[in-house]
């Protein structure tokens, strides 16, 4: 078969809903782009501990403090089927991670924003997590199965994350008046950085769409983003709180909320590594890594050493 | 400020998009750990299952993680472990040789005997 049969026949499965198994046959740019966009994805869940775990010894109560944990410890996971599905495509962990700690490879800037106060961790919650889950819902149908299978299990997982944060602002909101300002303050911080999550507007775009026509996304930046910004205006007022945006408003024709403009220059400042924590995060993660070194030496010498054992007593 | 915008979506950076890039410095000269498939019965009566697969140095390892990455919320009981490199598959592209003779045979499935509707308990 030509490269152009092969194309063909790869595009109809596609369109008829198969999903694409790592052995079969693929176009190189499908290959390419599904490695870029899930190892972003997992290195994402990587990054995405350290806003986190930075509140993990200063929660409120044992309660929260367990809860957090295990959000952590489930981002851990997230992280880690994700590398594996990255790595059916041909790339090794090594080099995921190398690609990491250098910088080469990104993740979602959200992350690059500094968690100030405990509400954060509510803020987050509901809205980063939120936002995510929107994604991530529509990848559980995504055309590769391995990333497929990966998010739907990480779905299962994550709505756990959305409601705790929710009911930990909910908490705040019931609270003191210092500790309703703190969760006000908390959802004006994150309000802007949640709506960039999912990326520049539809039409700024020049390029054609092949995400689309491969159907590794089914919804457009735009139409994730409204959705957001739907659920979450309704959202907001069981919380007596208000979102950062004089502009949000309901719209009767559209039958959508209106929303006003997200600051796009601070958009591609975050992204090209300008944020107020880029690299205090690598920084984090290189150090992780560097210290974790002999550890993993160690781990192997034993193995290698037992494995040994075994021979000789076989001999 | 003229910034030129390019679509990516959420989770899709292009490449380059950094200023701050820098050059790979580290090496990647440690040994990594091989790959390990992990299956896993959820409930007894069950079969194993493919879970997913991790990085260990060795079996017990393996399975200790294999516990607490696919594990969390009770998912399973039991759970195997084999090396990656250890598992042999079927090519896909044979895929047409390999299973398609069994598409013409009808006459396997229950469904392809017409009986009265007298006939009970078959």
């Amino acid at each position: 078969m030509s490269i152009h049969d092969l194309e063909l026949a790869f595009q109809d499965k596609i369109d008829n809903e198969i999903k694409i198994e790592p052995k079969d046959w693929m176009p190189e740019a499908y290959r390419k782009t599904n490695l870029r966009q899930i190892s972003q994805h997992a290195h994402s869940e990587i990054v995405g501990m350290l806003p986190e775990g930075n509140w993990i010894s200063r929660a409120p109560s044992l309660k929260r403090k367990a809860i957090l944990i295990a959000k952590v410890q489930d981002e851990a996971g997230h992280g880690l089927y994700l590398y594996a599905a990255a790595e059916t495509l041909g790339m090794s962990r090594d080099q995921l991670v190398e690609d990491l700690n250098s910088g080469k490879a990104k993740y979602s800037s959200i992350f690059n924003y500094p968690t100030l106060t405990w509400a954060d961790m509510g803020a987050v919650g509901w809205l980063v997590d939120g936002a995510a889950i929107l994604n991530q819902v529509m990848l559980c149908r995504t055309s590769y199965g391995p990333y497929a299978r990966a998010m739907v299990r990480i779905c299962k997982e994550e709505s756990f994350h959305q409601r705790q944060g929710f009911e930990s602002l909910l908490v705040l909101s019931k609270g003191t008046k210092e500790q309703r300002e703190m969760c006000q303050d908390a959802i004006n911080r994150w309000w802007w950085p949640s709506l960039m999550m999912f990326g520049p507007k539809d039409s700024e775009s020049t390029n054609s769409d092949q995400s689309m026509k491969w159907k590794i996304k089914r919804k457009t930046n735009d139409e994730l983003r409204q959705n957001f910004v739907d659920m979450i205006a309704e959202q907001i007022k069981l919380l007596g709180m208000t979102l950062p945006d004089p502009n949000l408003k309901w719209n009767e024709n559209r039958k959508h909320y209106d929303f006003g403009e997200i600051n796009w220059e601070e958009f591609w400042n975050v992204v090209k590594g300008n944020g107020p924590c880029n690299k205090q995060r690598l920084a984090a993660r290189n150090k992780a890594h560097d210290e974790g070194a002999w550890v993993r030496a160690a781990a192997m010498a034993y193995a290698e050493k037992r494995k040994n054992k075994l021979k000789t007593k076989a001999a | 400020m003229n910034i030129l915008i390019k679509k990516f979506y959420y989770g899709d950076i292009p490449d380059g998009a950094s200023e701050n890039e820098k050059p790979n410095t580290h090496k990647l000269s440690e040994t990594s750990w091989p790959l390990w498939e992990v299956f896993m019965r959820s409930k007894q009566g069950l079969d194993h299952k493919h879970a997913g697969s991790l990085h260990a140095a060795d079996a017990q390892m393996a399975i200790e993680n294999a516990r607490d990455v696919y594990t969390r919320r009770q998912e399973g009981i039991s759970i195997w472990v084999v090396e990656s490199k250890y598992i042999h598959a079927s090519n896909p592209d044979d895929s047409e040789m390999f299973y398609e003779p069994s598409e013409d045979k009808v006459y396997r499935h229950p469904t392809f005997y017409d009986l009265p509707d007298e006939v009970k308990h078959m």
